[in-house]
């Protein structure tokens, strides 16, 4: 079943484009990650699919509820972490948990149960009580993480929950959230810059940029997708001229980028690419300072499909995202 | 109601945890009573006056001693004998002196010739309260002064005998009534204002966005919750206000519990005011900003420190529209009267009226999506 249908989605923000025409869709018991540079209107479109922010174009709708039409039943079946952490800090983890599922009509008698379990779900069971200002970033966030279930919503939306977080809190979350997938049998949307995350938990990937879709697959046919299997990063003593043909003409060769004496060569076979370049290096009398060769990862996948990496993201589009938040972390 | 429950739970327990806000709320207000209470309404004393007597007569002299004796007891002012009017000109624009009482030449001769003489006073008119008591005091003096000894047989002269139906009202209990709504509205603006924002630009309010709660639960919530904390804020101020401004009777059950009524509604009115004008703000630089010009355009035309009589046209239209003008009228009413509801029904159904006014007006520009 298909628990999230997208429609030609769109939002602008006066001139400013932030999704452009997004059409997928997301299976029931799916993790489906989006990647893109900051401005590229992940959070935007989040915000779209939790009723946040209405569309300007197209449609879409979440467990068979149009976003627009039927935003209070869509409101009903989802679990939102926004990309802020929202907890009070001056109340417990059990009384904002409370207030949540007052909020969600959770009737008095499940809602104690209810909040005892997850609190024990995401390991913060000893601190219940215990004001959140005390928490740490990680346990901030598992608290949201609760928080978002209380009501035993169908499908979790994530905006960059890991964002922030050291790599052990990172770990820690992202493993909760496989749990409560399998054991709530949940879809889950999420939002991230990590690509190893990505790699590692998402089902299919949406890659966007400038609020388009540019590609979307399982991380394996999107790294299968590119040219080249394997990176080699070399580093090369003097770089005489036409040796950049020369490497190119190497057999497997797929694609040469240069930057001064560092080249990064895709291959559909490493070994055998390798064992060319260091013979045709060799007959040249070029010495190789450095030599790496690398499997293709999800970044290698992004470059290709964005043309740039997440840290070349352009910030003037930016605001449209942050403008009514400001992040306290 | 649930909803609007787990609103209102949400804003007291925080409050609770950290009652800043009330008692900021409460510091101001109190602070403004006690110091501004005392600051005005006080007897001017210690004017100094320059005595420049260019006459030396005999009844230039008995004004001299009538002069010296107000000096010597209600010491409304001091006298500095001066032999010439320049000098005395000349420290009065230094200002060393606030005044100059020249008695002319000729002022006895004059006088013994059964015209009418003058004496000049001038003054520093600069300060218009020590201008006043000096001019006051002056011509008061000169009626007894004027009373000749020999009476004429018959006299019909009318006189005006002034009943006062309350008991004398200091300064600071005048001030009362504004100083409690004031702590009411400091507290809507924290707390409806500057705190509400806050959350806002914090993304809390998303939160409550993704769930299905509706638009008037929202709205109903957030103004019920600031409420709340401002009639706490104004309740201790009705209670510590009167004991401090030393109102009688002040813990009177009957008349706390009519404050307690306005109290509320006054709070209400403030509330959707300040709801009404942070609807579409999510900058929380805003109500920081605003907070001095909405106090003052608030407060001042309100007649809580002033008569709105003494007001010219374009200010006593403020004043009309002004919910603070009701609210202050009324307890004006219950603290220096201790009137009954009927005195106090107008403000009332006033201040109903503003809320259901700015509440309508608030909801329908209320924005349920970020």
């Amino acid at each position: 079943m298909v628990d999230v249908e997208v429609d030609n989605l769109t939002k602008r923000f006066g001139d400013f484009c932030a999704v452009n025409a997004l059409s997928f869709g997301v299976e029931h018991g799916e993790v489906f990650g989006l990647l893109g540079p900051n401005g590229a209107g992940k959070s935007t479109l989040i915000r779209m699919l939790t009723t946040l922010v209405p569309p300007t174009a197209g449609t879409a709708r979440i467990n068979g509820f149009d976003i627009v039409r039927a935003a209070n039943d869509v409101r009903s079946c989802i679990g939102v972490i926004p990309q802020a952490m929202t907890s009070d800090l001056d109340l417990s983890a059990t009384e904002n948990m409370s207030i949540f599922a007052k909020l969600y009509g959770i009737p008095r008698d499940k809602r104690r149960r209810t909040i005892l379990e997850l609190l024990e779900a995401v390991d913060l069971a000893p601190w219940a009580d215990k004001p959140v200002k005390m928490f740490s970033g990680g346990m901030r966030r598992r608290l949201e993480i609760a928080r978002g279930l209380v009501h035993e919503p169908r499908i979790f939306f994530l905006d960059e929950p890991t964002t922030g977080l050291d790599p052990v809190s990172r770990v820690a979350v992202w493993e909760m959230l496989s749990r409560l997938k399998r054991e709530r049998d949940l879809t889950i949307l999420v939002t991230t810059h990590y690509m190893d995350e990505a790699d590692k938990l998402c089902d299919r990937i949406a890659i966007i940029d400038h609020g388009k879709l540019v590609a979307l697959d399982s991380p394996l046919k999107l790294k299968a997708s590119i040219p080249g299997k394997n990176i080699l990063e070399v580093s090369f003593a003097e770089v005489p001229e036409g040796w950049m043909e020369t490497v190119r003409a190497l057999p497997e060769v797929a694609d040469v980028r240069a930057d001064d004496h560092v080249f990064r060569i895709s291959s559909h076979n490493g070994p055998r690419t390798t064992v060319e370049l260091m013979e045709a290096a060799r007959q040249a009398g070029i010495a190789v300072v450095s030599l790496s060769v690398q499997s293709t990862t999800l970044d290698d996948v992004f470059v290709h499909y964005t043309g740039h990496q997440l840290r070349d993201a352009l910030q003037s589009a930016a605001k449209y995202n942050t403008d009514f938040m400001y992040q306290q972390r | 109601m649930n909803r609007i429950w787990a609103i209102i739970e949400r804003d007291l327990r925080r409050f609770r945890r950290s009652p800043t806000l009330v008692i900021v709320s409460m510091i101001m207000p109190l602070v403004q009573l006690v110091v501004l209470g005392n600051a005005f309404g006080g007897k001017v004393k210690n004017i100094e006056v320059g005595v420049v007597d260019q006459d030396r007569g005999v009844p230039a002299v008995k004004l001299k001693e009538m002069f010296q004796a107000v000096a010597a007891n209600a010491r409304t002012f001091e006298t500095i004998a001066y032999s010439d009017q320049a000098s005395a000109v000349r420290d009065l624009r230094d200002g060393k002196i606030n005044g100059v009482l020249n008695i002319p030449p000729h002022f006895s001769r004059t006088l013994l010739a059964g015209a009418n003489p003058h004496v000049a006073l001038i003054e520093d008119n600069t300060d218009q309260f020590v201008s006043a008591t000096l001019e006051g005091t002056l011509t008061q003096l000169l009626g007894p002064y004027n009373q000749r000894a020999l009476r004429p047989r018959l006299s019909a002269a009318a006189t005006l005998s002034v009943v006062e139906i309350y008991p004398y009202v200091p300064y600071i209990q005048y001030l009362l009534p504004g100083t409690i709504v004031l702590a009411i509205f400091v507290s809507a603006m924290i707390g409806g204002g500057i705190i509400f924002i806050d959350d806002k630009a914090r993304g809390l309010h998303e939160g409550y966005l993704v769930t299905p709660i509706r638009k008037f639960e929202l709205i109903m919530g957030f103004t019920l919750a600031g409420a709340a904390k401002a009639i706490i804020a104004g309740t201790v101020l009705v209670t510590c206000g009167s004991l401090i401004a030393g109102i009688p009777d002040p813990l009177n059950p009957l008349r706390l519990a009519r404050m307690l009524l306005l109290v509320v509604a006054t709070a209400l009115a403030l509330i959707s005011m300040m709801f009404l004008l942070m609807v579409r703000v999510s900058d929380p630089l805003v109500p920081r900003a605003i907070f001095g010009v909405l106090n003052t355009v608030l407060f001042f035309p309100s007649g809580a420190v002033y008569p709105v009589n003494a007001f010219p046209p374009w200010m006593k239209a403020m004043a009309v529209v002004d919910p603070f003008t009701y609210a202050v009228h009324g307890f004006k009413e219950l603290v220096l009267k201790n009137t009954g509801l009927a005195a106090i029904g107008v403000d009332l159904v006033v201040l109903m009226g503003f809320t259901i006014a700015t509440m309508g007006a608030a909801t329908v520009l209320f924005r349920r999506t970020l």
